[in-house]
Formats: structure tokens, C-alpha cells, sequence
């Protein structure tokens, strides 16, 4: 299951600062911290953390060439399709953040280089907030969001 | 829950401003029963082809329409397709199988439900399936979820495109009561909230329960079995039967149950010329 | 459920191939409780989907308990051809792991 490539393909995406706050936590070993999964953003509970520990960076600015497709209104705050899509050239990694949920980052995807810059997945909202998208190329750190609204149903169905 | 109360009773004073419920429900027959129902939804939501109110609510709201859509890109019930199709295939102890119960193969919701003139009952495709188990030394699988439901949702799956077309013979007085007993059922208030099935899903279809859109009765049957995402995994017709009942507060009637089956067979027979499209995907 | 526990589809058109996965698995965030008993019921999701063409690596998603239960994901990349093969595998945060193959479909 392991892939030893993964680790080398990961090397781009994986942040210092994920690197150094993991670490430090004393969660795990640093050499490994590059292959292993991102406890630093993952369980971070404010967006600039979170985003932090995945870019290595707080610098960022908002993009009108990232597109994120999710629903105005979520029709059941537990299956919330999203779809995140980018024209930015050399796009190494794509995250997407709850901004309401209590650990925002909820999905980070790091790209091939012959990846298109388009994933979707299903997420979890808790509440109405924004989705975010962040967007890595190169050293750079784009960001979108897009307001999908939670609300307690009636019956359903 | 207090503010369900007041958002479901102010709905309900608004939804009552047309009623198309028989006050007894042989006051009419099938046929005009289910021209009434029709022609009743064709006209409140004119844009709306008949065939798409197999879709539920999807059919008539485009916000949910969209996530749904997303959603059916990969749906979740496929994996229990492949379950039921599996299930299908595995030979009982005995070395019989559901294909020697169903000669004609798993597409057999077209058959379903019927009268069956020697029980003098309504015959439902689940009852049949836990009726071929023990036949054949098995024992009977749960009637809301789990493996019955796999189960369907492969016959359901090839039973894609059939039309509804459920007969209610005529002649026979038995049938007729089974039919106008499902009617009444779906007619008359009950529970604490004391509401009909018809008064959410007839007279305020398109109305909001806070933010849900109630969806039109028409084509209610068509998609079973169903995941919803609230349930996370499969459930059957009667699963959901139960669950609206407890909504409205009123002790719900077992699955399988001569009430329910009665239910199934009005509510289906009002869905004829609708094709089968389960198994799907709701919120 | 059914045998594997990833169902899966590729896809090649206009020279993109496009990946589409479905994953049964209860993906628990362990903030939800377990209504008779009260308790927590613990963490148990996936953490890492890596897909990979032809053996080469695509695409490494990190997930958190906050991406729904029976969860989907859907990539695509340049290339790809009718018969050639995807793998999508997945692990999560208890040891649990699946690998699914699928011959990719349809023409260049």
C-alpha cells in the first residue's frame, strides 16, 4: 500500500511549518513527518492555522481563477458536494476548508504534474460558512471561498 | 423541537386552503383516483414532466436539483447494487436460489405490488423475497435495511424503465377494500402534529418545512430503495413509511404490515405510468 | 457490502483521463456520540487516498474526518489511454487499507 515514490511526490506540498509545529509537538519523528498526514493542519481549529501548517505560509492572496462549485444552500450539511477547479498554471496542490467546522481543514489534494487542477469530493458542514479553497503553485498561495449555507431540515426526502 | 411545532403549524393552516381528499374513500374509483392525483401535481407544477416526478423533490426545486446531481456523478447506492447482485447469485442451503422464486429474473418491479386474489392480500416484492428465503429453508431478511434492501435495489436497478402499473381488479371486493384501506390511510390526520401523509406530500408539496422543500406525492414509489444521507445507507419503502408517521408524531405501523402494504398499493397504483428509477440517491 | 470497498471508474476523453471513486467506509469525525449509550464513538476515517497511473503517482489526498461518510473523490489527468490502468488505494487512521484497479475507458 505504502508507495515509496509518494514520499518524494509529497516533498513539494508537505509545509515546514506543518514540519516544525508536528515536530515540536513531538507527535512524530521528523524525518517521517513529509509522508505522514498533516496532524498540524488537520487538527488545527482556525483557518489561518490550518492553512499555515499545509502552505508553509500566511501570505496569500484571493484568486478569481480558482472555481469552486458547491451547493447555495446545502441540502444536508452531511454530504456537501464540492468541486474545486483552477486556470493557475503549474498548480502543485489544492486544499478545501469549513471555515464553520470546529477543525476547518478537511481536504488537501497534492497534484502530479500531469494532474488537472480540478478535484471534487463530499465534505461535512456543521454550519453555514464559507468553503475555502487554497491553491499552491509554485511558492505561490492563492485563495477562493464560496458561502454554503447549513441549515436544520424538516423531514427531508 | 418547539420551533418544529410552530414552523410545521403555520404550514399547515397555509396547506389547507385546498383539499382534494375523498371524505370517504369509496366515494370514488381507482381510475378517478388516479386521474385526480395526476392532474392534481401536473397542474400545480405545470413546468414539471410527468416522468420527473420520479425525482422527488429534485423535480421541482433546482438548488437541491444541483447537489443531487453532483451527487448521482457517483451515487451511493451503487456499491449496494453490486451487494444485492451478489446476494442474488448465492445459491440458499439447499442449493436453490432467488432466480428459482423469480423464473423470469431480478427486473420485477413492474409486478409489484399486487393483489393476490387466493390470499386475499396485497403482495409486495419484499414479502416475496423473505417468502422465497423460507421456502427454501432460510430464514427471512429485515424489512427496513441491510441485505432485503441491497436485494432491491438490484431488482430495481434492472427493473430501470419499467412503467408503474399496478391493477386493481376489478370485481373483486377484496382488492377494492385493500385499495380504499391504503387511501384512507393516506387521507386521514393522525399523531400528535395531526397531519395526513397528503397534507405534506399533496396539498403543501413545494412549501418548506423550515428549510426543506415537501416533494410531491406524485411518483413517491418509483425510487425504492433509497439511500438517504440522513440514514447514511439504504432503507426500504416501509423504513420510510415509519419515518413519516414518527414525524408527525403517531406511533408508526410495522413494516410489512397490512396497513402499510395497503398504503403501498394506493400509493403506487397513483404512480402509474411512472417508470421505476430506484435505487436513488435523497438528502 | 460488497467485496471491495472502493468502487471505481476512469475515463479517457480529449486527452484527459478523468477518475471517479467511491469509498464505503464510516468516515468518523469522533465528535459524534453513539445515541443509546451516550459515549464518544472514536475516530475512524481516512487519512490518505493515493491514486496512481500506470504505477506512477497522480494524485495524494490527505483527508480529515470532515469529508462525508462513503466517501467520493474525483481527479483527472493528462494522458491515459483505453485499457491501461488506474489504481486508487486508500488507508485510515487505524490501519485500515483497500486498492482497487480499473482499466481506464474510451478513446483518446
Amino acid at each position: 500500500m505504502i508507495d515509496v515514490k509518494r514520499r518524494v511526490f509529497l516533498k513539494g506540498s508537505a509545509a515546514a511549518g506543518a514540519v516544525v509545529a508536528a515536530a515540536g509537538a513531538g507527535l512524530i519523528a521528523p524525518q517521517a513527518v513529509l509522508a505522514e498526514w498533516n496532524e498540524a493542519a488537520f487538527r488545527s481549529k482556525s483557518v489561518a492555522d490550518a492553512v499555515k501548517a499545509v502552505t508553509g505560509t500566511d501570505a496569500s492572496v484571493e484568486s478569481a481563477d480558482i472555481k469552486i462549485k458547491a451547493p447555495e444552500i446545502a441540502e444536508n450539511g452531511a454530504v456537501v458536494p464540492v468541486s474545486v477547479s483552477s486556470s493557475i498554471a503549474g498548480v502543485t496542490a489544492i486544499s478545501i476548508l469549513a471555515a464553520s467546522n470546529p477543525s476547518p481543514m478537511v481536504a488537501s489534494f497534492a497534484l502530479g504534474e500531469t494532474t488537472v487542477a480540478d478535484v471534487s469530493t463530499r465534505i461535512k458542514m456543521g454550519k453555514t460558512g464559507d468553503v475555502i479553497a487554497v491553491v499552491q503553485a509554485g511558492d505561490k498561495v492563492y485563495t477562493a471561498k464560496k458561502e454554503v449555507k447549513v441549515t436544520i431540515g424538516g423531514c427531508g426526502g | 423541537m418547539k420551533k418544529t411545532v410552530v414552523a410545521i403549524a403555520t404550514l399547515c393552516v397555509v396547506g389547507l386552503s385546498s383539499t382534494v381528499a375523498a371524505k370517504n374513500a369509496a366515494d370514488t374509483t381507482p381510475a378517478q383516483d388516479l386521474e385526480t392525483y395526476r392532474s392534481y401535481f401536473t397542474k400545480k407544477f405545470p413546468g414539471v414532466p410527468l416522468q420527473e416526478f420520479s425525482n422527488g423533490v429534485y423535480a421541482i426545486d433546482q438548488i437541491s436539483r444541483d447537489s443531487w446531481e453532483a451527487i448521482e456523478e457517483f451515487p451511493p447506492y451503487e456499491p449496494f447494487i453490486e451487494e444485492g447482485e451478489e446476494l442474488w447469485n448465492t445459491p440458499f442451503a439447499n442449493g436453490k436460489g432467488y432466480s428459482d422464486c423469480f423464473k423470469d429474473g431480478p427486473a420485477q418491479r413492474k409486478n409489484y405490488p399486487h393483489w393476490n386474489a387466493e390470499r386475499k392480500m396485497v403482495i409486495t416484492l419484499p414479502l416475496t423475497i423473505n417468502e422465497c428465503r423460507e421456502a427454501n429453508g432460510e430464514k427471512p431478511l429485515k424489512w427496513k435495511k441491510g441485505k432485503l434492501a441491497s436485494l432491491l435495489a438490484y431488482m430495481g436497478y434492472e427493473s430501470r424503465g419499467q412503467k408503474t402499473n399496478v391493477v386493481i381488479p376489478e370485481g373483486d371486493a377484496g382488492a377494492l377494500t385493500a385499495y380504499n384501506e391504503g387511501k384512507s390511510q393516506y387521507f386521514s390526520r393522525r399523531g400528535q402534529l395531526n397531519f395526513a401523509c397528503a397534507s405534506c406530500h399533496m396539498q403543501s408539496s413545494g412549501m418548506h418545512v423550515r428549510t426543506d422543500i415537501l416533494s410531491p406525492g406524485l411518483g413517491h414509489t418509483t425510487g425504492w430503495p433509497v439511500y438517504r444521507s440522513k440514514w447514511g445507507n439504504l432503507g426500504t419503502l416501509h423504513r420510510r413509511f415509519g419515518g413519516c408517521n414518527q414525524q408527525v408524531r403517531a406511533k408508526p405501523f410495522k413494516a410489512q404490515s397490512k396497513e402499510y402494504r395497503n398504503l403501498e398499493y394506493f400509493l403506487t397504483h397513483m404512480s402509474n405510468g411512472i417508470e421505476f428509477n430506484g435505487p436513488s440517491a435523497r438528502k | 457490502m460488497a467485496k471491495s470497498s472502493i468502487k471505481l471508474r476512469a475515463k479517457v476523453k480529449n486527452g484527459v483521463t478523468t477518475v471517479k471513486a467511491l469509498m464505503s467506509h464510516p468516515m468518523e469525525t469522533g465528535q459524534r456520540k453513539n445515541k443509546k449509550t451516550g459515549e464518544k464513538i472514536p475516530e475512524h476515517f481516512i487519512q490518505e487516498v493515493v491514486g496512481t497511473y500506470n504505477g506512477k503517482v497522480v494524485i495524494t489526498t490527505s483527508w480529515s474526518g470532515g469529508v462525508s461518510k462513503d466517501p467520493y473523490l474525483s481527479f483527472s489527468f493528462k494522458g491515459g489511454a483505453n485499457g491501461e490502468t488506474v489504481t486508487v488505494s486508500w488507508s485510515d487512521n487505524k490501519g485500515g487499507s483497500d486498492t482497487k484497479d480499473v482499466k481506464i475507458k474510451g478513446k483518446k
